[in-house]
């Protein structure tokens, strides 16, 4: 079929597709300014910028030498936010199929739009109540996780001190990508096909049956993008994580340790006293974590929409 | 029913249920329970088990323990069945802990500072150690509403052009703008805050409640195009081909017919969008900073906002700190949850 626009029609069309291809052009700025800003440092530093360690700000009379890398904030984030993950996916799976298969039909509308108000709860919130609250069960979880399987490296401490650790902070993580990942769980398992579960029924299998054999592995792309999406807000979260860890700048796998830090949370220390050069490297640590998170971020949308035909 | 009772009134009959659970098996699971509630309640008191989170864990234990006990003879079918009841049930609970008691928390430690001088006075003549009686959060109630503004007025044309494009031109590259916007929703606060920064306020040398506005725009702008466009596919392609039936173009179609229809529609997208941003600290960290007067001007130095109010006093500590901090998040939850409301009463009224 082909359409004939007349000149109207043309300005109109012109001027809806540039509005649209503002946020193409937005997220280029992005790179572009975010890239011009910290080239500087991936000249002089290198790939050693996100292998080292080392943050340390020079005297400014050259005795002793500006030395910026985020290896170490590089694993914190990782660390952080895989912690998030291992404990939000189970659960957010768990409460989509109690949501959309277990709850009673009364309770079920009130959680749903509870869930909801829930992805939408500021991450500054999750950080307050993660200090002001969970701590307490948290340092006493990792207690028992010490002194049962503290032979594992990674359950080890060097110090007896639990608090603001990786995996306080990766708790509360946790709890903050549990919405958002439940939400599109179980957006994706409302979608089965409702006759595929009653056939599960007619050929006699229950409840449990009918999940394991349909409703389970159709929505496993999609609890797999909401997965990376809620990876995605755990990497690049700031607030939160500045609240609930000191800043160490060490390579730790040990995740009851307490020290850790992310890139997000240095920048957002760092940036109130950094001096001109030391800004530019905060912008090049921000454009590496803009890189991570566009990745996963467009990993996950690319599977999400494949997962769902209709999106 | 007796047999006399049925002859006396003939016409009465009971209506039944015969799919629902039993009285009696439901009294009967209501009482294990209960029971094992209780049990729980015993072991955390006398054990080395301790809090609710405890009692909790061992709640669930048992419950596993007495479904196993129960279904003993079942065949190994409903055993599973039951078994995966209580698991996926438990991993629910634990799933919506968090942030009930994050609702809880927050109401309970907040209310305290509720009074009117928090929502009358800012914190020039007050230090952070007063008692609550002085000083409040209206510069920073005010520098948040202004900054959402602003980033409102920009974001909602883009969005709903954003819209446009993805549901009436469905250009060439409608694949590509619906993958960018979805991507870009995932583009962390604090990079649009540093973007913010190297751009405008190095240009401009200075912090502003402008700048702000800007870095919330560029996280506000990817909620407000998705939930344009996904309202605005709502529309029936009726009502399009009405339009161009009656001789109108495509420009006067999509703004005379299909925007019209979904006018309540886009007011969710906008307050949708307000409500992802109205919490946002680490780009304001960057862009507006913070201040401990009321101001309006929004080109001028910094200025105050509710994250940033709640992330101040927090950082400082003392007990009255931590209050008005508290104080600050349930004023900014109830800003989130009346939002909600609205985009719920808008979001219902294109539906019917």
């Amino acid at each position: 079929m082909t359409v004939i626009y007349n000149r109207e029609d043309k300005i109109f069309r012109g001027v809806v597709t540039g509005g649209a291809l503002t946020s193409l052009i937005v997220l280029g700025l992005i790179g572009v300014f975010l890239f011009m800003r910290g080239a500087q440092i991936f000249g002089d530093k290198g790939i050693q910028f996100i292998t080292g360690t080392n943050w340390t700000a020079g005297s400014g009379d050259g005795v002793i030498p500006d030395d910026f890398s985020i290896g170490a904030m590089l694993v914190g984030t990782i660390v952080v936010s895989l912690i998030a993950l291992v404990i939000a996916v189970p659960l957010a799976i768990g409460g989509a199929l109690y949501l959309e298969f277990y709850a009673p039909r009364r309770i079920r509308r009130t959680l749903v739009t509870l869930l909801d108000l829930a992805a939408s709860i500021p991450s500054l919130i999750f950080g307050l109540w993660g200090i002001e609250i969970f701590t307490g069960f948290g340092e006493r979880w990792a207690v028992l996780i010490n002194n049962w399987l503290g032979f594992i490296p990674i359950f080890s401490v060097e110090f007896d001190n639990f608090g603001r650790s990786p995996f306080i902070a990766g708790c509360v993580l946790g709890s903050l990508i549990i919405p958002i990942t439940t939400s599109v769980a179980r957006e994706v398992y409302s979608r089965t096909p409702r006759d595929l579960v009653d056939t599960c029924y007619a050929l006699g299998g229950n409840k449990w049956g009918a999940l394991r054999a349909v409703v389970i592995p159709y929505g496993k792309s999609g609890v797999i993008g909401g997965a990376m999406l809620g990876l995605g807000r755990a990497l690049g979260e700031t607030v939160a994580v500045y609240l609930l860890l000191n800043l160490v700048f060490r390579y730790n796998f040990r995740i009851l340790e307490s020290e850790g830090g992310n890139v997000a949370s240095l920048i957002a220390t760092k940036f109130g006293e950094a001096t001109e050069y030391e800004l530019n490297a905060l912008v090049a640590a921000g454009f590496v974590l803009f890189l991570l998170t566009l990745v996963v971020n467009m990993t996950a949308t690319t599977i999400v929409q494949r997962s769902t035909p209709r999106a | 029913m007796s047999t006399t009772m049925s002859s006396e009134t003939a016409a009465t009959v009971e209506p039944q249920t015969p799919w629902s659970t039993p009285r009696a098996i439901r009294i009967r699971t209501t009482s294990v329970v209960a029971l094992s509630a209780a049990f729980a309640v015993v072991v955390v008191l006398f054990t080395g088990v301790a809090g609710i989170d405890g009692w909790a864990i061992t709640f669930m234990g048992l419950s596993i323990v007495v479904v196993l006990a129960r279904t003993s003879r079942a065949g190994s079918k409903e055993r599973k069945d039951a078994l995966m009841r209580v698991i996926i049930t438990s991993a629910a609970v634990t799933a919506f802990a968090p942030w009930l008691s994050i609702f809880g928390s927050v109401i309970l430690k907040g209310y305290l500072g509720i009074r009117p001088n928090f929502f009358s006075q800012d914190m020039r003549t007050t230090t952070p150690d007063d008692f609550l009686e002085f000083g409040g959060a209206l510069h920073a109630i005010v520098g948040s509403l202004l900054m959402v503004l602003i980033a409102s007025a920009i974001t909602l044309p883009l969005g709903i052009l954003s819209g446009v494009y993805l549901t009436e031109v469905r250009g060439r590259l409608t694949f590509l703008v619906r993958f960018v916007v979805q991507s870009m929703s995932g583009v962390p606060s604090i990079v649009a805050g540093l973007f913010i920064y190297t751009t405008w306020v190095t240009a401009t040398e200075s912090f502003s409640a402008f700048a702000g506005a800007l870095a919330l725009a560029v996280l506000m702008l990817p909620t407000v195009a998705r939930t344009a466009e996904e309202v605005l596919k709502l529309v029936p392609e009726d009502l399009r081909a009405a339009g161009y039936a009656l001789g109108a173009r495509q420009w006067r179609t999509a703004f005379m017919v299909v925007i019209p229809t979904v006018r309540s529609g886009l007011t969710t997208a906008a307050i949708l969008g307000v409500a992802r941003v109205i919490g946002e600290t680490a780009p304001l960290l960057l862009t507006s900073l913070s201040n401990s007067a009321l101001r309006f001007h929004p080109f001028d130095g910094p200025i105050a906002s509710l994250p940033t109010y709640v992330f101040g006093y927090l950082q400082i500590g003392t007990e009255y700190a931590i209050a008005r901090a508290w104080t600050g998040s349930l004023v900014l939850l109830a800003i989130v949850f009346v939002l909600f409301t609205l985009a719920r009463r808008f979001g219902g009224k294109d539906k019917r």
